[in-house]
């Protein structure tokens, strides 16, 4: 049998393994200690990402307070990604990308709207994902902020231009997240086809937790 | 207690005692300045308040009105949350905000997104230059860290604690404590992603002027920036006035600058098509 190169190097017994379809949303809870790993299946796909306490969710991951804390924009190997109360959620333990990106946000219909025009309000988005999600929970639009895209390139020029890139991403690359509380994770698979995050072709990814 | 204060109405003498005390912080009620620009009626005037260094005020505002923000005294930290005022569930969106409009920097020209494509506020002027959409503020733990402290209740209150008050005070929650944008306290991102705090102290008296798009509720926290390298807790007061002012003609400038900023005064002028 040929081992599984999605498995390399985890620790820890395997609990759950699933593959999220393209454009789909994923919820699931991961207790402390526990790791979860994102595996970009065939490369440059985005994946959007919330986190809220499992014990508190009005407490969620905040894009502002981990970078402040970092002094940095760019989410590598190392980041703690922190909540709105200043607390460590999950770790980054080891990612074989570069970095990845909070700033860009989620795609939504109606910032699809405004970005590339009325005739795409129709086409499915990322908040979408992440309402559908949070909302089996009892979560709903007050709890969407601004999230990780995992596996996505905002680079900040001088002049303060941004811009989503081609993806520094490639296919089988993955991302390592350590729970440092009990969690919630909510992403979104981002179905978005106007600009270079999915290549312009949305795929699935694989979603790996392992036992503590 | 003193015996002047021991009953009832000394008590109540006592209290209107105060009457006509000015501090440098305050709302001045009913609302008056002297350097309103010369095309604003005084009769005008919506609000007319200095923000202590480390306080917070919200403020209804209509659309069409303008809120001024001074940096009375040059190291003012003006962060802010913004809520579409009948919906409050719809609210600023920092990162549509920059990825919309393809730029990370606020300034003259720029608009505030929220997270439904429409545009909240709009900044007609500004002469600081140097403002944050990535930071956020403080929080209780940060300054608890920084400063010992971090508490409403301490002399060190953080942004985000000023921001749940405020946000508390139109009926809202921990939930709705969003990202924020903060005004006049800069942050330069460098090309390896490294965050450069523009902190000042800078020359007193810079001002921003913004222009409400949608009837909005502003929380503003005046709280020393997240990244503010100073050891001692520095902050300055914040002045805030707002008055009337005409709904966005289809012709103004910054109405049609842009595609993407079109669009979002378009659904915002949609939302108002009742």
């Amino acid at each position: 049998m040929t081992a599984d190169p999605h498995l390399s190097s985890l620790a820890g017994a395997v609990i759950h393994d699933v593959v999220v379809p393209a454009r789909a949303p994923w919820l699931h809870h991961i207790a402390a200690g526990q790791t979860l790993r994102i595996v970009d299946l065939e490369g440059n796909q985005a994946v959007d990402f919330l986190l809220y306490s499992a014990e508190d969710d009005a407490e969620r991951y905040s894009a502002q307070d981990t970078v402040s804390a970092q002094g940095n924009l760019f989410l590598r190997a190392g980041t703690a990604l922190l909540s709105n109360e200043g607390r460590p959620m999950m770790t980054i333990a080891a990612t074989s990308v570069d970095y990845h990106d909070t700033i860009g946000g989620a795609c939504s219909c109606e910032s699809n709207t405004l970005r590339y025009g009325h005739h795409t309000k129709a086409e499915h988005a990322c908040v979408e994902n992440f309402l559908e999600a949070n909302l089996t929970e009892g979560r709903g639009k007050r709890d969407i902020v601004s999230n990780i895209n995992f596996f996505m390139n905002v680079p900040v020029e001088p002049d303060g231009s941004l811009g989503i890139v081609d993806g520094i991403s490639a296919p089988g690359l993955t991302v390592d997240l350590r729970a440092e509380m009990d969690v919630v994770v909510v992403v979104s698979n981002c179905p978005q086809v106007n600009n270079p995050c999915n290549g312009f072709n949305p795929t699935p990814v694989r979603m790996i937790v392992t036992a503590a | 207690m003193t015996d002047t204060l021991a009953n009832p109405l000394a008590a109540r003498d006592h209290a209107r005692g105060m009457e006509g005390t000015v501090t440098e912080s305050m709302p001045i009620l009913p609302p008056v300045a002297q350097d309103l620009p010369p095309e604003v009626a005084a009769a005008d005037l919506l609000w007319e308040e200095t923000i202590a260094a480390g306080g917070y005020a919200t403020r209804r505002l209509s659309r069409g009105a303008r809120l001024r923000l001074i940096d009375v005294k040059g190291d003012a930290c003006a962060s802010l949350l913004v809520f579409n005022a009948e919906m409050p569930a719809e609210r600023l969106n920092v990162a549509d905000t920059v990825k919309v409009q393809w730029n990370a920097y606020l300034g003259a020209g720029k608009l505030l997104l929220s997270d439904m494509g429409r545009v909240l506020l709009s900044i007609l002027e500004d002469d600081a230059g140097t403002h944050d959409t990535f930071c956020g503020t403080s929080n209780a733990a940060t300054n608890a860290a920084k400063y010992g402290d971090g508490s409403n209740s301490g002399s060190y209150p953080s942004g985000r604690d000023r921001f749940l008050l405020g946000a508390a005070k139109h009926g809202l929650g921990r939930r709705d404590v969003h990202p924020c944008v903060t005004l006049f306290k800069g942050a330069w991102i460098e090309a390896d992603g490294t965050i450069t705090p523009q902190i000042g102290p800078f020359a007193p008296g810079r001002s921003v002027v913004l222009r409400a798009e949608m009837d909005v509720i502003v929380v503003i926290a005046n709280c020393p920036h997240v990244l503010d390298p100073r050891e001692d807790w520095t902050v300055t007061p914040l002045r805030a006035s707002a008055w009337r002012g005409a709904v966005t003609s289809h012709d103004d400038p910054v109405r049609t600058a842009t595609p993407e900023g079109l669009r979002a005064f378009q659904n915002a002028e949609d939302y108002f098509r009742r």
